[in-house]
C-alpha cells in the first residue's frame, strides 16, 4: 500500500507509540482489503466505551488496556493521546440515568463511568447514539467518515451522500488517532452506484411501511446498492432512518438510491452511472404482505414489554409517543420503554413529552438499547415493537417472542396488555 | 509412508494472502455467511444464529471455510474476543471481501486467504485436513482415505 510521508512517519513514531500502532493497524487492515492507499478523514463515530462483563478483566488493568487492546489491537498497553480528528462514541450498553431499571452490574456502571471520563479526556464526544447525524454530527456531502454501526453508515452513504464503509471497534481507534482509513469500498465513486433496481408497486407511506419496504430489501439485494423506482410519497429522516436500518438488518445494504430524494441521484440514469439497468425487482402488495409476515416471530398475544425507539427516536417521534399516550395508562403488565438520544432527551423533557410518557408508565431511555444492553425487564417472555431491526435481532438475543407493528399498534397494545396488532 | 497416507488424495489451490501465517487443521465449512455480533459466542467460538446450518458447532481450532462476514459492525470485536479467549478459528478461507471480513481476520491474527483459484465449497468438507500457508498463499487439502 502507497503511504504518505506524513504515514510512514506515523508509523515510525513521529507521533508517539499510540499512533504508531494505529498505523500499523491500518496498514494491515488496508493491505488485507487490497487498498491501494489510505484516505485523511476528519469525522469518526466508533465504540470506545467498556459496559460489557467481557471487557470487564481488561478494564481491571485499566483503560488504556482496554483501548490498546480492542480499539487499536496492540498487545503493548499505549498512552493514549486526545484523538487526532473530530470522533465521537455511538451506543453503549449502559443508561447512566436508568441502569438500576435496566438492572446494570452496580461494577460496570461505575466501570462505563470512568470509563467515559478516560474517553472525554481524549476528545472522545460522548454522543452516546447510534444516530450521531440526529446529534450534531452531520457529514457533508463527499465528506469520507469512519464509521461503525450499520443503520449510522447506510444513512451517511445514502441520505447524506458522505462516505463510509461500516468500520470496526479497532479502526475507528485508529481513525481517530490518525485521521486516516483505508480508500477502499464506498470511499470511491465507481462502488457507490445502483447495481440493483427495486420497483415499487404498493403503497410506501407510513413509518411501518418504510420499515417494511427496508426489511425486503435487504433480503433481496444482500450486500448490493439498490436503486428505487415508483416511490409516490417523500420520506423524511425518520422514515429513511427506520428503512435503512432495516435494510441493514436484513441484508448488509450499505448505500442506496432514490432518484429525485437522494443526493447523488437526481435521476435514475445517474443512480446507475449510466450502465445498463438490471431487470426490476417487485414490491408489491403480495411481497409488503409477506415481508409484514416475517417480521413477526410470536404467538402469544400477552404482552410483557413494549420498545420503541431503534434507531433511537427523533424529537418528533418522542412528541408522537407522548401524543398517543395522553391521558392513558399502560397495562400494569406490561413496560413500555422509549429510546431517544439524551441531547433528545433534554427537548423531550423541556417539551413535557417525558412526563406524559412517565405518566402512562413508560420509561424514556438513552445511551443504549435492549439489543444492545441484552437488558430487558425481568420475566419478559413476549415484546412488541415498531422497528424492524430490533424486530430482527431482539427475539435471537434475548430468546423473546416479538410482534413488529405501526407505533400505534404498539402503543395501543401497552395499553391493553395485550398485542392488538394486525396478524396477516 | 503409511498404506493410509498413500490413499489420500491431495489438493492443492492458490490464492491471495488477506493475513500471513501458517496453520493446518480439520476444516469446518459452511455456504452461509456468518455474523460476529448476535451470531456467535467469544467464549466458546460456536454459532448461535438460529436458522444458520453451523448453529451449535465450534470454530475453535479449526479452519474455518466460509464466505464471508454479515450483519452487525461488531464482528471485529466478537472475533477479536475469540483470539483473547483462545476460542478463535485455526486460519479462515472466505470468498467475499468486505471491511467486516478483513478488519476482522486482521484483529483475529490467524492465517487467512481469498480469491483461490478453485471453488473451496466444492473442493473442501468438514473435516478434511487443510494447511493455509498464507504467505505463500496455497491450500493444502488432505482428503481422508476412501
Amino acid at each position: 500500500m502507497q503511504l504518505t510521508d506524513t504515514e510512514k512517519a506515523m508509523r515510525d513514531g513521529s507521533n508517539g507509540p499510540a499512533v504508531a500502532r494505529s498505523m500499523d493497524l491500518l496498514i494491515r487492515y488496508g493491505e488485507a482489503l487490497g487498498a491501494e492507499r489510505l484516505v485523511e478523514t476528519r469525522n469518526v463515530a466508533g465504540a470506545y466505551n467498556a459496559s460489557t462483563p467481557s471487557v470487564r478483566s481488561l478494564a481491571e488493568e485499566g483503560f488504556g488496556r482496554v483501548f490498546s487492546e480492542l480499539n487499536l489491537d496492540s498487545d503493548e498497553v499505549v498512552e493514549v493521546p486526545r484523538m487526532a480528528v473530530p470522533t465521537c462514541q455511538l451506543i453503549t450498553g449502559i443508561d447512566l440515568d436508568n441502569h438500576e431499571l435496566q438492572g446494570a452490574d452496580p461494577a460496570l456502571v461505575e466501570m462505563q463511568r470512568a470509563g467515559e471520563k478516560y474517553l472525554g479526556k481524549r476528545g472522545v464526544n460522548m454522543m452516546c447514539t447510534c444516530t450521531p447525524y440526529q446529534v450534531g454530527n452531520v457529514p457533508v456531502q463527499g465528506e469520507h467518515c469512519a464509521w461503525m454501526e450499520s443503520s449510522a453508515v447506510i444513512y451517511c452513504n445514502s441520505v447524506l451522500g458522505a462516505r463510509t464503509n461500516v468500520e470496526g471497534k479497532e479502526s475507528t481507534g485508529a481513525a481517530g488517532l490518525t485521521g486516516r482509513i483505508p480508500y477502499w469500498g464506498l470511499h470511491r465513486h465507481e462502488n457507490r452506484l445502483a447495481n440493483r433496481l427495486i420497483r415499487v408497486e404498493t403503497e410506501v407511506n407510513d413509518m411501518a411501511d418504510w420499515g417494511v419496504l427496508g426489511y425486503f430489501t435487504g433480503f433481496e439485494v444482500e450486500e448490493n446498492n439498490p436503486a428505487f423506482e415508483g416511490l409516490t410519497y417523500l420520506p423524511d429522516l425518520m422514515k429513511l432512518k427506520h428503512f435503512g436500518a432495516a435494510a441493514a438488518s436484513s441484508g448488509g445494504v450499505e448505500m442506496y438510491h432514490m432518484p429525485g430524494i437522494t443526493p447523488e441521484a437526481p435521476t435514475m440514469d445517474a443512480a446507475f452511472g449510466g450502465t445498463a439497468r438490471p431487470e426490476a425487482i417487485v414490491f408489491g402488495e403480495a411481497e409488503k404482505r409477506r415481508t409484514w409476515a416475517r417480521l413477526q416471530n410470536a404467538t402469544d398475544r400477552k404482552l410483557d414489554f413494549v420498545m420503541l425507539g431503534c434507531p433511537h427516536n427523533s424529537i418528533e417521534q418522542m412528541s408522537l409517543v407522548a401524543e398517543l399516550l395522553e391521558g392513558r395508562k399502560i397495562h400494569p403488565d406490561t413496560a413500555l420503554w422509549v429510546h431517544t438520544p439524551r441531547a433528545i432527551r433534554q427537548i423531550a423533557d423541556r417539551s413535557g413529552y417525558t412526563d406524559i410518557i412517565r405518566a402512562a408508565g413508560g420509561e424514556v431511555m438513552s445511551d443504549t438499547c435492549p439489543s444492545i444492553s441484552r437488558r430487558m425487564p425481568e420475566g419478559v417472555r413476549v415484546i412488541a415493537t415498531d422497528s424492524a431491526k430490533q424486530a430482527h435481532y431482539l427475539p435471537a438475543i434475548g430468546k423473546v417472542q416479538g410482534w413488529f407493528g405501526s407505533v400505534q399498534q404498539c402503543v395501543d397494545s401497552a395499553v391493553a396488555g395485550e398485542w392488538l396488532g394486525v396478524v396477516q | 509412508m503409511s498404506e493410509t497416507a498413500a490413499q489420500s488424495r491431495v489438493i492443492t489451490l492458490r490464492g491471495r494472502k488477506v493475513v500471513g501465517g501458517k496453520a493446518r487443521a480439520e476444516a469446518l465449512v459452511t455456504t452461509q455467511t456468518i455474523s460476529g455480533w448476535g451470531g456467535i459466542n467469544e467464549r466458546d467460538g460456536s454459532v448461535i444464529e438460529l436458522h444458520h446450518e453451523l448453529n451449535g458447532q465450534s470454530f475453535a481450532g479449526k479452519v474455518l471455510v466460509f464466505p464471508g462476514a454479515k450483519g452487525s459492525s461488531g464482528w471485529s470485536a466478537y472475533f477479536h474476543m475469540c483470539r483473547l479467549n483462545g476460542t478463535a478459528p485455526a486460519a479462515m478461507i472466505f470468498t467475499r471481501m468486505t471491511t467486516k471480513i478483513a478488519l476482522g481476520a486482521v484483529v483475529t491474527r490467524v492465517p487467512t486467504v481469498t480469491d483461490l483459484d478453485g471453488d473451496p465449497f466444492e473442493l473442501i468438507e468438514s473435516g478434511d485436513l487443510v494447511e493455509v500457508d498464507a504467505d505463500a498463499g496455497t491450500v493444502t487439502i488432505t482428503k481422508p482415505p476412501g
